[in-house]
């Protein structure tokens, strides 16, 4: 590429859903002293982009669709080695689906340049994998989604896609969305020179004005989808418990085994 | 948007070199419910190049319909080839429910197609039925790294669209008798290949023979409690005499013992044998959804605390390197008799 490519990454702040736990009398989830963490794909969207832009030269800009408190995930992108961070907040946004948060992004990406644009695949809070095929449908640009290595090549990306059982390389010229999986990188740890670098660099915040979007997309309105009701999973009564010497256990398992003609 | 004007079920029959995907199938027996319930056609959607037999699979299957686009330009999946023709065939037929596999492909179709149709798409649902009051789709999906498990409504938009992963519903017998040629649908797809901007390159699938943990019967599992690759190797054998196969959980393909094709849960494979051995796994939530429907599940822990020992039919307290062995030698003797 002649110019500098301007490489924008989505990331979410989420829990740490490993952390959660559910209360054994209420049966609630106790989200309590969970950690918030960048969600550990768009990490992986991230180091990519910072990959590039060592390898290539690039203008790395992160974004994120969050509350106040995602500053801290967007300060700690930028600790990694991101240039430019905006976090886009905005009471108008609540109650947002996965439909609606494409608008808001892709909304803020007609107000960027960019030649290639990162997300993570999916959420670890939610797992749907939807925000970024949104985003590209709604730029009128191509994806590649589950991406797990990308080389430039000139005025073309080579990226490698994975499937269940195995992979296909495919050819694309940017603009393009990319969704990064595990496999792609490992993502670096902050880097002490550029935490304090940081607090110098301006964390921008943009509300539901400073995008190009038709507003009615936004928010509960712009959702499609509604939550009815949601509930812990119920779990399988308790079984039998056999707390003896390994031969005699084997042994009653095997008896189960053949009483219900499994062997 | 008018609801009123859609009508109908429509399953996307997910095919890979020319190869039905079972999730399709499984999809067009939960689909044929759905349907029944609403009094509508069940209509399977079949793109591809050169794939008519494939359509009759599908009405063996229990699809009313089929719609089949067919065109060398569809052989091989690409986003912009097939978000392109299924966006085109929403637009022109209006069903009110779509169905899709969450497989790779599915999971990069669907968000693409939902989105620049305005609807709404909910992503690996468990549970799919009817709302009897209005007729809504209730769709019922683990969130929350599987804590949780919500119902979301698409009220107000069509199609209802939703993606179910592969092992989560069951396919119908086949019944070749309601072949027939009149309910097939050509379609001829409006598409150049300028329409699509991506390049494939080259098409590599893993040389290593790995089964499918989702069609195994028996399935002995490993976890974090195995401790070294090694310990699979007691396993595998367990497994052997089994005519199963193994698996693990998370801690086990991130410790590299074995393959990520073997993995059971939230970030793995949804599978519900007739057995389920977990042999050293603790029971994290995100295991339990991708493994909790079992028939019948053994579970061996050094932990009587621990989680999967509370949704086990039989939990066996102790040494895996001593119980494991036991069973293999156990179930060896009983196979001579």
């Amino acid at each position: 590429m002649n110019k500098v490519m301007n490489i924008v990454v989505c990331i979410k702040q989420v829990p740490d859903t490993n952390e959660v736990k559910i209360d054994p009398k209420t049966g609630t989830l106790i989200r309590e002293g969970v950690p918030s963490i960048i969600n550990p794909d768009d990490k992986n969207a991230l180091e990519e982009a910072l990959v590039l832009k060592e390898k290539h030269g690039a203008n790395v800009t992160v974004i994120s669709m969050g509350p106040p408190q995602a500053e801290k995930a967007l300060r700690e992108a930028l600790a990694m080695g991101a240039d430019e961070a905006i976090l886009i907040s905005d009471r108008a946004f609540a109650g947002s689906d996965t439909l609606a948060t494409s608008h808001v992004l892709a909304g803020v990406l007609r107000k960027l340049d960019y030649d290639i644009i990162f997300a993570g695949r999916q959420a670890i809070d939610g797992d749907t994998a939807q925000v970024g095929p949104g985003i590209a449908v709604h730029l009128d640009i191509p994806q590649i989604t589950y991406v797990e290595k990308v080389e430039v090549n000139g005025d073309t990306l080579t990226v490698r896609k994975a499937w269940e059982d195995g992979y296909e390389i495919i050819e694309v010229k940017p603009p393009v969305l990319l969704t990064a999986i595990k496999e792609l990188n490992e993502p670096r740890y902050m880097n002490v020179k550029n935490i304090f670098e940081t607090f110098k660099k301006e964390v921008k915040i943009w509300s539901a004005k400073d995008i190009d979007v038709d507003k009615d997309l936004l928010g509960l309105a712009g959702s499609p989808t509604q939550v009815k009701k949601s509930m812990t999973k119920e779990l399988k009564g308790q079984g039998e418990i056999v707390n003896k010497p390994a031969k005699e256990a084997a042994s009653y398992a095997v008896s189960k085994l053949k009483e219900n003609h499994f062997i | 948007m008018n609801i009123a004007d859609y009508k109908g079920v429509w399953v996307f029959a997910e095919q890979r070199q020319g190869e039905l995907q079972k999730v399709a199938l499984e999809l067009l027996g939960k689909g044929r419910e759905i349907a029944n319930k609403l009094e509508v056609e069940l209509t399977a959607v079949l793109l591809g190049s050169k794939v008519d037999d494939l359509a009759n699979k599908l009405l063996a299957f229990g699809a009313d319909k089929v719609i089949y686009a067919d065109s060398e330009l569809l052989k091989n999946y690409s986003t912009d080839g097939y978000s392109k023709v299924i966006i085109d065939l929403v637009t022109e037929k209006k069903p009110e429910v779509f169905f899709i596999g969450a497989s790779f492909i599915g999971r990069d179709l669907g968000p693409r197609v939902a989105s620049k149709l305005g609807t709404g798409l909910t992503a690996d649902c468990t549970a799919l039925d009817i709302d009897p009051e209005n007729n809504n789709l209730l769709m019922t999906r683990p969130a929350f790294g599987g804590n949780l498990m919500a119902t979301i409504v698409c009220a107000k938009h069509r199609p209802q669209m939703s993606t179910v992963r592969p092992g989560v519903f069951e396919k119908l017998a086949k019944d070749e008798t309601k072949i027939s040629s009149e309910k097939i649908e050509k379609f001829v797809p409006v598409l150049q290949a300028s329409d699509i901007r991506t390049k494939t390159l080259e098409i590599v699938k893993h040389a290593k023979d790995i089964v499918d943990i989702g069609e195994a019967d028996i399935v002995v599992s490993g976890g974090r409690g195995i401790g070294n690759k090694e310990g699979f190797k007691v396993l595998q054998e367990l497994a052997d005499v089994l005519d199963g196969t193994i698996a693990g959980s998370r801690a086990s393909i991130e410790y590299g013992w074995i393959d990520k094709a073997l993995q059971v849960g939230q970030t793995g494979k949804t599978v519900r044998p007739v057995v389920y051995i977990a042999v050293g796994i603790s029971g994290a939530i995100q295991h339990l959804a991708g493994m909790q429907d079992s028939d019948y599940i053994i579970a061996i822990n050094k932990d009587e605390g621990a989680a999967i020992m509370k949704v086990a039919d039989l939990a066996l307290v102790g040494d895996y390197t001593k119980i494991v062995p036991e069973l293999i030698a156990q179930i060896k003797a009983y196979k001579l008799l």
